[in-house]
Formats: C-alpha cells, structure tokens, sequence
C-alpha cells in the first residue's frame, strides 16, 4: 500500500468493480468509472484496482498514464477543455490560452489555489466550426475572443 | 400538421439549440393543434447555427442563427399560418446553395430524421436495406456488392473495403468480431461525429451487414471520450434496435445474431490505428502491434475481426439498396462514390460537405465554401490533419480523388479541410501538427519517439527567431528517418505536415531562418511594433492598455513603443482606431 496519500473510500468502487471486475479487457472502463467517482485517480484507489482485478499496480498505473483523460491530481469545481484542434489553432486559441491565464492565472494541467479552476489543453473538441472553442464542466463555449473568456470565467468565479 | 425540428448536433447545442428549443416549448405552449416540436441533428452547416426547420404543407422554412428571443415570432408565424413574418430569419439564397450542391449518402439523414427515434429512421427506409441482406443475400453476394461499389476506407487510409471483409470472412474461427472505429482523432475532422450524433441508426445498420458478411456475432463500436453526445445517442439507439429485433438474438426471424457494446476511448490519437484500438479495446496502452498478422486473420483476442470507419459504414445501407453500380457511377475510375469533408478554418461557409470524388479543391472552397473569410486571400488548406499536408493555391484546382491527393503529398485522410488565409505562417503550422504528434507519439517506436521531438525542437527554435543554416536540410532527413523507421501510420506520416510545407512554402522557411522575418506576421518573436507618427492621434488609449507599460508619448502627440519593453501581445495594434501600429 502507498504512503503519503490520503486514504480514499474503497467502498464507493465496490459495485464498478463486482461488474466489470471479471471480465477481461475492462481496465480502461473500470479506471473511467472510478474517475467520475473520486474525480481523478487516487493512488491507493489505483492500488486497489490493481489488486481487485489480479493485475499489478504498475500495470494499471501503466494504462492509466497512456490516455489524456486520467489525471492523478484532484480537480477544480469548474474543468475548462481548451481544444487545440487544428481549426482553433488557425483562428487563434493562443490568445484563448493567455486570455484564460490573464484571468485565473493558470496553465494547461494547472488549477488555481482557491480549487475553483482547472485548465486542460485537449485535442480536437469537434466543433471546429466554431472556433475557437472551450467547454467547461460539458458545456460547449464557442466563437471565443479573449474578452469573451474574462466574460465566462468572471462569471463563473463570481458563481462561485 | 407543421413540423418544428431544432437541430441538435454538438456544434447546434454549442451555438444555443437546447436554449431556443426550451423557448419554442414555453412559446407554443400546452395547446399546440396540428403543430409537433422535436429535434433533429447535425445540418452540417455550421455557421448558421442554431437551425430551426419548419415543414409546413410540404414546404421547407429554413430559418438560421436562431436566438431564444425569436421563439415568441416563430411560435405566433406558426399559430397564424402567416410564414412571412419570418423571412428575417430564413435561409438567404447564397448559403442555401451550400446544401443544394452537395450528394448526400453518408450524411443523407443528417439534419432530417430524429436520431433520438428509430421510427424516423425507418420511415426513410432505414432497416431496409438488412432486411434485404437477410432475406436475400449470401455473405458473398454482400462482398462482391461492395466489391462493385468500389467502397474504400474512409478513415484515411483508402483501403477497399470488400478486400478486408472478405479476408475476415475466409479467416477460419467460429468467434469473429466486427469493430466500427469511431475515435475520430484528427484535429479538425467531425464527420464522424456527425453520423454518430444524428444518424446513429445508419451506423448500426452498416455494421449489421458487415457482420453478417464476415459471419461475426458481435460488434463493437469505440467511440472518443471527447464525444459524450454521441456516446448517449448510441446507447439509446442500441437499446431502440434490440427491441425493434433489429439487434440481438435471431434478427428479423433469421439465423443470424449479432450484439452491440460500446466502447469509449480515453484520449489517444494512436488508437485510431486499428491496432492500438484493439490493445485499448483489450484494456492495455494503445500501442500497434506488429503486422502481419493482421486483424483479419488475429485481431481482437487474437480472433478473426474488421475494423472499418464510421463513414464507410455509413455507406453500406445505401449500397445495398441502390446497387454497387449506382454507387461506383459516381467518382473517378479509382475512387468511387462521395466522401465528407469537415470544412472549417479562415472560411466564409464552414461545415460538413459531402461531394462526388473527382470534384476540384476549388470547387468545395469557393463554391459551396464560399471563399475566404473577409475575402483574404487564399494560401492553402490542410488536409489529413497530422498525417496530411498543406496544399497551395496553385494546386487548388487537384481532383479529389486518393491518388491525386497523394501526388500532392497530402492525403485523403478522414476528410478535414483547414482553410488558411495569408495571415497563417506555414512554419508555424508545421510547428503545430509536430508539437502534436511529438506529444501523441505512443513512443513504442524508436525513430517516431525521439524523431518527432527533434523536429519539434528544431521548429520551435526556427519560429523563435534562432533556426540555423542548415535546420531545412536537418528536418528532410529526419522526415525521411521516421518514415522509413516508425511502425504504424502515425510515425510514417508524421513527418507530412513538414515535408509539404517545405515543398510549397520553402521561402517562408528561409526568411525565419536568413531573415529572421515572419512573413505572415504570427511568430511573435520575430516581430516588431512601431507606431506610425503620421497616423498616431496622441490618444492614449494603447498606453493605457499596454500591459507592460512599454508605450509612452504625450496627449495629443505621437506615442513611441520601447522595443525593450515590449511583449509583441498585438493588442495596441487591436485597440489603434486610427491603423497607426504597424508590425513588421
């Protein structure tokens, strides 16, 4: 069992895990479905999967670090994806990125200290007709100029 | 009866659809004689989202970039039967034309039926064309259809589609397994995403027949994280189909069975090649495996299975019942039938367009496109995406077709189409694609691992102003380096982006490198600000908002920008009233 982490509860996978557990080839939806739980993978939940379905952990640490959409830290309230297709690119998400730093202070995989926001640069989004093009926390802002985000993100932090 | 239709794909909903559908709802309120509301899915013309449609006694009302505040006009338009109170909103005359131009097969319910209903989808014939198969046709006769048709994968490698079908087929094993690739992963690609959102059913159907052609009993589709729309459309559109008996146990009374699971991926460009899907399917890295052997003879599990893209399943309904002839009737002699190309970028109309192969570059951008946005000027346009490259104006009018698109050293690829103006730097767009196959690079290969990110580096280094004699020289031979050296699609078309910008825009290059000028003014580092004193009103506006204070002049006189200070942010030039920042 891993040291410094902050114990997690186990129990909450329990159902996750009495379905998929057992069949093969499920790591990737199990490691999904403890994603939306816990909001991110813990180690000592990761540890746990590992155990459960009679793999090692440095396997399913190894699965897990592969795909884009597994993060290993706790995320903010709002989740902003930043889609750097290659439409946005050409009409300028940039300026998208340094707008949203302007605003909240914060990087691609950064979130800020009061936990509000967390920045993730994804690839394409598919709605590279509106360009350039962020969503946050599933829904779909469109058509951005830095204004527009201080606009977004203002509010969003006056919500709380 | 008048039918009310919002469109609802993701680009719709982004734009507002779900906002004036609520609208329209209260607005017509509980009593609503001969008047139905629903939805409907991607149009594919995207710019004039949200699209309301409104079909009255057998007329089409198109009306476009629809707010909430319109509900109130449209639901009283409807009640009275007095249309012309809408003609502010609907369609103009130009963008309808975007439409009109088009032939509609993989996309020819998009935008019409309900995706959320199967009976819509029926009622346009949908399951027919399975009924047919089951009733009629052997597995072989499926096969030489599609032989006929000329049908090739449409996820970007151009693969005849019969070819693979029936190399599963004659494969021995009893458990087989069909898999529809839906991880549509290039940037600026959505056709897939489009028939997965609107036309779900199309999709099943597709996949039916190819299952019962190669005599597999279970399909698996593997769908992107990234589109969770689509994810909830498909689940509803299985469970529609299981209790309609078109999936399932002994389909439509026959022998033949075949069950629907669903698969989201997790995020890696890699899995769209069909071996790394089948590793991510298996729950391991998306790593590609060797071949041979292929996932023909040894795929999923190790068992018999075809991979095919969404788009080509998308096709298989419509061939089956109009006849491979009808099909191949349309297209060049060795590329048949129509394919979808997602049009975005500096582009006047943007959005999905399915045409005939064998149209021209020209014709897509500047008819049904429309041309370059605020009439600029065209310089390329990117297709492939990061296995593609950047086709110049000179060779706008090449023949969509998988051979001519290859001599130009882009590819078909799954259909994006980036449209650039003069204000994109080529280097800069190399730049782009490598930071991103650098990054999504599996790293299993030696020469795609370590080669992507020396030429990341060098790219970076020649768009920062400090590239090298001899850096154009160093990146040709790395190109050649990965091709020859890399595995999969992904490494041996890396290197694409950068060889064609090399071919086309060589002397773009050559200026960051000699010059240390960004032709297209985008590479900050290479630029610089000045105000221009004739012009300069004194108006204190770009000192204000300078966010480093590097601006300073008096009121009313000509302002200076310390070169020392300066960030190159380009806002005072954003903010000048008066065109007095120049960038050089």
């Amino acid at each position: 069992m891993c040291c410094n982490c902050k114990k997690s509860d186990l129990s909450l996978l329990d159902g996750t895990l009495a379905k998929y557990a057992g069949v093969p080839g499920s790591l990737i939806t199990i490691l999904q479905k403890a994603q939306e739980i816990y909001g991110y993978l813990p180690t000592d939940v990761l540890y746990h999967i590992a155990d459960k379905i009679g793999s090692t952990p440095a396997k399913v640490l190894g699965v897990a670090t592969f795909y884009t959409q597994f993060r290993f830290k706790p995320v903010g309230k709002y989740l902003i994806l930043l889609c750097q297709g290659t439409a946005c690119h050409v009409n300028g998400s940039e300026r998208i990125a340094d707008a949203v730093y302007e605003t909240i202070g914060i990087r691609d995989g950064e979130t800020t200290d009061d936990g509000l926001f967390t920045l993730t640069h994804v690839a394409c989004l598919g709605c590279c007709s509106l360009s350039p093009v962020m969503m946050i926390n599933g829904d779909t802002y469109g058509s951005l100029t830095p204004a527009k985000v201080k606009e977004i993100l203002t509010a969003l932090r006056e919500n709380g | 009866m008048t039918r009310i239709v919002v469109g609802q794909g993701s680009c719709g909903i982004a734009a507002g659809a779900g906002k004036v559908y609520a609208a329209l709802e209260a607005a017509l309120g509980k009593e609503r004689d001969g008047v139905s509301l629903g939805i409907t899915g991607c149009i594919g013309m995207c710019f004039l989202e949200p699209i309301v449609d409104i079909y009255k006694d057998g007329d089409l009302h198109r009306l476009v970039k629809v707010s909430e505040k319109d509900a109130e006009v449209i639901a009283e338009a409807v009640r009275s039967g007095d249309m012309s109170k809408l003609c502010s909103l609907e369609i103009s005359k130009e963008d309808a034309e975007f439409l009109s131009k088009q032939t509609r097969i993989a996309l020819r319910n998009c935008g019409i039926t309900d995706p959320t209903d199967i009976n819509s989808y029926v009622e346009r014939g949908g399951y027919g064309a399975i009924k047919k198969v089951l009733s009629e046709m052997t597995p072989e006769d499926v096969i030489e259809t599609v032989k006929v048709s000329g049908l090739a994968g449409r996820g970007g490698a151009g693969f005849p589609t019969w070819f693979k079908w029936n190399a599963a087929r004659k494969a021995k094993g009893e458990k087989k397994y069909l898999i529809c690739n839906a991880d549509e992963g290039d940037p600026g690609a959505f056709m897939d995403r489009a028939v997965l959102e609107s036309d779900p059913h199309n999709l099943l159907e597709g996949m039916l027949i190819g299952a019962y052609a190669i005599g597999a009993d279970e399909a698996v589709i593997y769908v992107r994280a990234e589109y969770p729309l689509a994810i909830v459309r498909l689940e509803e559109a299985i469970r529609q189909a299981e209790s309609a008996g078109y999936v399932g146990d002994n389909i439509l009374g026959s022998s033949f069975s075949c069950r629907f699971r669903i698969k989201a991926g997790a995020g890696a460009f890699v899995c769209g090649e069909e071996t790394a899907l089948i590793e991510s399917l298996e729950g391991n890295r998306g790593m590609p495996r060797l071949k041979p052997p292929f996932p023909a003879e040894a795929g999923y599990w190790l068992k018999p299975s075809n991979i095919n893209n969404v788009e080509t399943y998308a096709n298989v309904a419509w061939i089956i019942n109009n006849g491979g002839e009808a099909f191949a009737a349309m297209g060049t002699p060795t590329s048949k039938g129509t394919k979808v190309f997602a049009l975005t970028g500096k582009i006047k109309r943007g959005g999905l367009v399915e045409i005939p192969m064998g149209k021209t570059l020209r014709d897509v951008i500047f008819d049904i496109g429309g041309g370059i946005k605020n009439d600029a000027e065209f310089k390329a346009v990117q297709m492939g995406g990061p296995s593609g490259g950047c086709i110049p104006a000179e060779l706008l009018d090449t023949v969509i077709d998988y051979k001519e698109l290859s001599a130009t050293g882009a590819i078909m690829g799954s259909g994006g189409m980036v449209v650039m103006d003069s204000s994109t730097c080529m280097v800069g767009m190399a730049k782009f694609f490598l930071d991103f196959t650098a990054k999504e690079s599996c790293g299993k290969c030696v020469h795609c691992r370590i080669g992507t990110k020396r030429m990341q580096e060098i790219l970076i280094r020649i768009v920062e102003g400090k590239g090298k004699e001899g850096d154009i020289e160093l990146l040709e031979e790395l190109c050649r380096a990965i091709k020859d050296g890399a595995l999969c699609g992904l490494g041996q078309t890396a290197p694409n982006p950068v060889l064609t910008t090399i071919r086309y825009f060589r002397n773009e290059y050559e200026a960051h490198i000699k010059d240390k000028k960004c032709p297209a003014h985008e590479c900050a580092e290479l630029l610089t600000f000045s105000i221009d004193k004739e012009k300069c009103r004194g108006c204190t506006l770009c000192a204000s908002k300078c966010p480093v204070s590097a601006i300073s002049g008096e009121k009313k006189s000509a302002h200076v920008i310390d070169a020392e200070k300066c960030i190159k942010c380009g806002q005072c030039r954003t903010l000048c009233r008066f065109g007095a920042v120049k960038v050089d």
